[in-house]
């Protein structure tokens, strides 16, 4: 046997098996080895997992594709860094399954809005976007303004909990009592609230 | 990148790109080494393999040219993994790093802005407010950081406090304005319904009496309301005159002004459901420095002069 063009090209399973490793050169390169680094394996000194009222709210945010319009990556740039507080580090994102980094930003960075802006702002804005910002052409959430849904929300923490999530049992059976009278609303504001507090601005 | 679990993965990283690297360059000039010797078309080599009776494939050389502007895109990648970070936790010949050039930035604009924050946090903040190029700043800093909920005519809305007028819930004075901007405000009003729809009402009809707007009242109503108000507690916050007390956030409710409305569904909304308002505190985020000019500047809008109309 020899590896020549014509014999590869005759063995279709050598054909796939060397494709498979020149495509995977960049992944083998610059994916697998950050499994193996400690900033982006390791939260954050003071970061905490979502609790059950935040981990809805994510779920709306990922449902309502606030993604679409809103990065959660604040880049290692000045102009930014003035606007939106300390750019992102990877450590702040350990327990997010999936990260919410987004990719465009019709709407300004989210990352470090926790705590920038009263609850009441949120909601204000969150009802209509254009009560409290003129030119916002974000559309209106109003309908938010609904039960959030709580059945789920023990089976997502244990799930969250088998990917590295530290849940303790507590929180988990607590968990459907902590969005009792919780509207959907509520659940996003508290998740936007939490939302890049672990690392201090400055 | 260079906190790898152990040391095999910067071994790793830089092994797999030189390889690959190298590598393309090598099977380039491997494939490359069948020349282009026939003069004649007909004398080309093809590559033995015949479709559809006489279909053949030439097996001609790369064109040079294409096979040169490969070789230099090898020699770039191994002339920018030497000198820029990229083969594991190598640093690179420039030792460049994405928070480096972010550190470069920060210190020549701190060295270009520093000297002129300096010089307006070391006058009074009535000083600053009466400079023109601080007002500037101001007005730059409060659009970006403030005009969200205070709008940027900072005339404020339903819920979040005009700053353009001379009316404060916190208290008006330089030092006031700027401990509120550095340390936040939280403002409470708790709820009263348990006095009573009723009660409730006479006190809404009482607090529409005192403004000068001469909101439509019931006296009788508004005079029960009136009793109330210095028996059940109203006025341990905003006062027996009602006039409010800054030291609190409450506000004085015989002016003209209504953070939340005048209408008597809204008043009685207020009085019986309470209020909690929040401005975040913005030590952490704006700094000393900014939160001086800005202070300075919402003072100014509170003297009038330079609101805007």
């Amino acid at each position: 046997m020899k590896l020549t063009h014509d014999f590869i090209e005759r063995n279709i399973g050598w054909m796939i098996g060397l494709t498979i490793l020149v495509v995977s050169v960049g992944g083998l390169v610059e994916i697998v080895p950050l499994f193996f680094q400690k900033s982006t394996t390791q939260p954050v000194a003071g970061l905490k997992p979502y609790d059950p009222v935040q981990l809805t709210g994510r779920d709306i945010y990922i449902r309502e594709g606030c993604y679409n319009c809103h990065s959660q990556m604040i880049r290692p740039f000045r102009a930014e860094t003035e606007r939106y507080g300390h750019y992102s580090v990877a450590g702040e994102f350990v327990y997010d399954h999936p990260f919410q980094w987004g990719s465009k930003r019709t709407g300004p960075d989210l990352h470090r809005v926790g705590g920038r802006y009263s609850d009441e702002w949120h909601r204000a804005h969150l009802i209509n976007p254009r009560d409290v910002v003129p030119e916002s052409n974000m559309p209106p959430y109003a309908f938010l303004d609904r039960p959030a849904k709580s059945e789920d929300i023990e089976a997502k923490m244990r799930a969250l909990r088998m990917v590295g999530v530290p849940y303790a049992d507590e929180e988990i059976a607590g968990a459907k009592k902590a969005l009792e009278g919780k509207t959907e609303m509520d659940a996003l504001i508290a998740y936007l609230q939490g939302l890049g507090t672990a690392l201090k601005q400055r | 990148m260079s906190d790898f679990v152990s040391g095999f993965w910067s071994v790793y990283v830089a092994l797999i790109t030189l390889v690959s690297v190298v590598g393309c360059g090598v099977f380039l000039w491997v494939q490359s080494k069948a020349k282009a010797t026939a003069a004649t078309a007909e004398q080309v080599k093809t590559m033995g393999h015949v479709w559809d009776e006489d279909l053949e494939e030439y097996n001609n050389p790369l064109p040079r040219w294409w096979s040169w502007l490969f070789y230099i895109t090898v020699v770039f990648a191994l002339g920018y993994l030497a000198v820029y970070p990229g083969l594991g936790t190598y640093q690179g010949a420039f030792g460049w790093s994405s928070r480096g050039q972010y550190e470069g930035e920060m210190k020549q604009a701190e060295a270009q802005y520093a000297p002129i924050f300096a010089k307006f946090q070391g006058q009074d903040v009535k000083a600053v407010a009466a400079d023109a190029e601080a007002k500037k700043m101001g007005e730059r800093l409060f659009l970006t950081y403030c005009a969200q909920c205070h709008g940027s005519d900072a005339r404020g809305a339903k819920g979040f406090p005009n700053l353009a007028d001379n009316d404060w819930l916190w208290g008006g004075e330089p030092d006031q304005i700027k401990t509120s901007i550095l340390e936040g405000r939280q403002g409470v009003m708790p709820p009263h319904a348990q006095l009573g729809a009723e009660t409730v009402k006479d006190l809404a009809h009482y607090v529409r009496s005192l403004s000068p707007d001469k909101l439509a009242h019931d006296a009788a109503r508004a005079a029960r309301g009136k009793e109330a108000f210095n028996s059940v507690g109203c006025a341990g916050c905003h006062g027996p005159d009602a006039k409010g007390m800054a030291a609190v956030g409450a506000p004085n409710l015989t002016d003209s002004i209504w953070l939340y409305g005048s209408s008597e569904a809204t008043v009685i909304e207020t009085i019986g459901k309470g209020r909690t308002n929040k401005m975040p505190a913005h030590k952490d985020f704006l700094g000393e420095a900014k939160s001086h000019l800005l202070a300075a500047y919402v003072f100014g809008l509170s003297q009038g002069g330079t609101e805007k109309q």
